[in-house]
């Protein structure tokens, strides 16, 4: 394997709110701080992931290409994922070896819609979607199915928030009040917030990444698991393939200082603590993660860029980040990054 | 901002529905359900997949070609509770998704539960298929769940003619007239009221009757929930009283003091109806109210 490191990361300041701006008006800025950061042009590679149904318009990702100057034309791909698993794509085609670096971006408006609803068009058309079965709907029966202490997962929201207000791309969320459910067991303050942005990374590997940083943020184990798509056929009280994704990246190999998670409702982030046997040790969503920021389409690769920043920083040495997809953690990438 | 001029509504819709084919597992099954019959398909490995899929989750082979039928009842795994339905939603009202097991299966049935509440849902509860008026070969031919049959209302109803005869038509006689009755145990030195033929501790002949005052204290109560045709409104408080001179409290309602004044050692006093509407009734006595005298210690 060669190896490749994470040697830049941007992201926009989130918003709660539709701003207007159009989706190549909402990257272009993020692109154009990684561009400057690294003086880098052009890349290898360039890879993105976003969702169509988020702004109802089929091929969206096209137009985004206005915001990177794909003239003369670039090498370039798309993944209707979150933008991690673009940096998937990007990860593996460096290890092709005949290119040295990679720009991969992920982002989303989902202001402009209902996400609740728009999620229910990415389930089984012949069992699921015509049940209605909506985000929140499966989210809750996940939840129920997990059974966690209630005041666990309030203090998770409670520090998910508090750790968001001091995060300035995250958004200002009040301290967790109310009782209300949105679907029972889920309480309104379990539902990660609606959020426009986007992010943007750049891998590099050999010489290029001690060029472009003074400390790559390198990618050790990086591995994706899915598990079926039907609720009926899974345990919703664990997720078998993350825990099968942390095992074939390593994540237990040594300690981990700081864990990204990609946890958009609390109970999620018991089943990935558990799934990624993550001890008190490990420091969990410093960012405030999804519950304080979730750009859907971005947020998995914003998890990625985050866990890299501390290593940037130098502020950790191993740090872990877990992206989602499909109803309930249907699939799960863990990817292991160390100075 | 619906009055912006740069605001627009938008729609994203396939007009007259996207067409699917359904090869022919799925088809299978769908045909299945449109004779209002539930099917699970075996795997190579003897489990029974509901709904059926084309290849083995487990392990990637096509499933056998058996079909079985399974249900219609099944088991809830696991459940979420919709207060405010979606317009998308399979029910209109309050209701539970649920993960349903349905007997025969070896994986569950996502569908929609029709519950009273969330207090009726419960992981292991059985639920039944209740079917759309007319199926078509679609999910929503089962149009939900509905928990099993575990309780019934039994309507009870017999008339029957009473009559008061010996002791307490004396004391009823008493009551037509204004007064209490009582009767004195000599060998227990216990007076009781309403008057009876007999003392209930030794059996003994109680001695003729005499009237005791119509005031007393409340030893204990009850605050009622449930209306009673004797009670003015709900809730209503019903009372242990021990009358002055007596030694066995009597029950009557407490009136003209909210419910949670009352309490143990008030002192009361019967409310009697106007003479001229006087009875040989307990109705005499619409009930006891305060007094306003000072609480009584009880022992």
């Amino acid at each position: 394997m060669r190896d490749v490191a994470i040697v830049a990361f941007a992201q926009t300041r989130h918003t709660d709110h539709d701003t207007g701006l159009t989706e190549p008006e909402l990257i272009a800025p993020v692109i154009n701080e990684i561009k400057e950061r690294t003086g880098l042009r052009r890349f290898g590679f360039t890879c993105s992931g976003s969702c169509d149904y988020l702004a109802g318009a089929p091929f969206s990702f096209v137009s985004a290409l206005d915001a990177l100057a794909a003239w003369p034309p670039i090498s370039e791909s798309h993944v209707e994922m979150d933008g991690a698993w673009a940096l998937y794509e990007a990860w593996v085609r460096l290890q092709h070896g005949d290119i040295d670096s990679a720009l991969v971006y992920g982002f989303g408006k989902s202001s402009l819609g209902d996400l609740r609803t728009i999620m229910t068009l990415q389930l089984d058309p012949y069992y699921l979607a015509p049940l209605g079965l909506d985000q929140l709907s499966y989210a809750a029966l996940q939840a129920n199915a997990v059974g966690a202490d209630r005041a666990e997962l309030d203090e998770i929201v409670r520090r998910s928030r508090a750790d968001g207000r001091g995060n300035p791309y995250a958004l200002d969320l009040p301290e967790p009040d109310g009782e209300d459910f949105a679907v029972q067991p889920l309480k309104k303050t379990d539902v990660p917030p609606i959020t426009d942005g986007a992010a943007a990374i750049v891998l590099a590997t050999g010489d290029l990444a001690t060029r472009l940083c003074a400390t790559p943020a390198y990618i050790r184990g990086i591995a994706h698991r899915t598990e079926p798509h039907y609720l009926g056929l899974r345990d919703l009280s664990g997720s078998a393939s993350a825990a099968d994704a942390a095992r074939a990246a390593g994540v237990g190999k040594a300690p981990v200082e700081v864990a990204e998670l990609h946890a958009q409702f609390p109970h999620e982030e018991i089943i990935l603590r558990r799934a990624l046997e993550l001890g008190g040790g490990t420091l969990i969503n410093p960012s405030g993660g999804p519950l304080a920021a979730n750009p859907v389409m971005a947020t998995g690769l914003i998890r990625i860029g985050e866990a890299a920043r501390h290593i940037h920083d130098g502020r950790a040495r191993r740090t872990v980040a877990h992206a989602a997809s499909g109803p309930c953690l249907q699939q799960n990438l863990v990817t292991v990054l160390e100075a | 901002m619906p009055s912006d001029p740069l605001v627009a509504q938008h729609v994203l819709e396939f007009p007259g529905g996207y067409t699917r084919t359904t090869g022919p597992v799925i088809g299978r099954f769908l045909t299945e359900l449109r004779a209002r019959r539930i099917v699970g398909v075996r795997t190579a490995e003897g489990r029974v997949l509901v709904p059926p899929l084309e290849y083995d989750p487990e392990t990637g082979e096509p499933v056998t070609g058996e079909y079985t039928e399974v249900g219609p009842a099944g088991t809830v795994k696991t459940w979420a509770w919709v207060e405010q339905p979606l317009d998308s939603h399979p029910l209109d009202r309050p209701f539970a998704w649920a993960l349903i097991e349905l007997d025969g299966a070896d994986t569950a049935l996502l569908h929609a539960v029709a519950a009273d509440n969330a207090k009726a849902m419960a992981a292991g509860m059985r639920v039944w298929p209740v079917w759309s008026d007319r199926p078509t070969g679609h999910i929503t031919d089962i149009s939900h769940f509905a928990p099993e049959v575990t309780k019934i209302v039994s309507n009870v109803r017999a008339e029957y003619r009473l009559q008061a005869g010996g002791a307490l038509r004396t004391f009823l006689e008493g009551v037509e007239r204004g007064v209490l009755l009582a009767g004195r145990c000599e060998r227990c030195a216990k007076v009781y009221v309403p008057y009876r033929l007999n003392c209930p501790e030794c059996g003994q002949s109680l001695g003729d009757t005499f009237e005791v005052p119509d005031t007393g204290t409340i030893t204990t109560f009850a605050i009622n929930n449930l209306p009673d045709p004797r009670a003015p409104e709900v809730p209503f408080v019903s009372a242990y009283i021990l009358l002055d001179t007596t030694d066995i409290p009597m029950i009557a309602l407490i009136g003209d003091v909210p419910a949670h004044e009352v309490r143990q050692g008030m002192r009361v006093k019967a409310v009697w109806v106007p003479e001229s509407e006087r009875t040989a009734s307990m109705a005499n006595i619409r009930w006891f109210a305060p007094t306003g005298e000072p609480d009584v210690e009880l022992s």
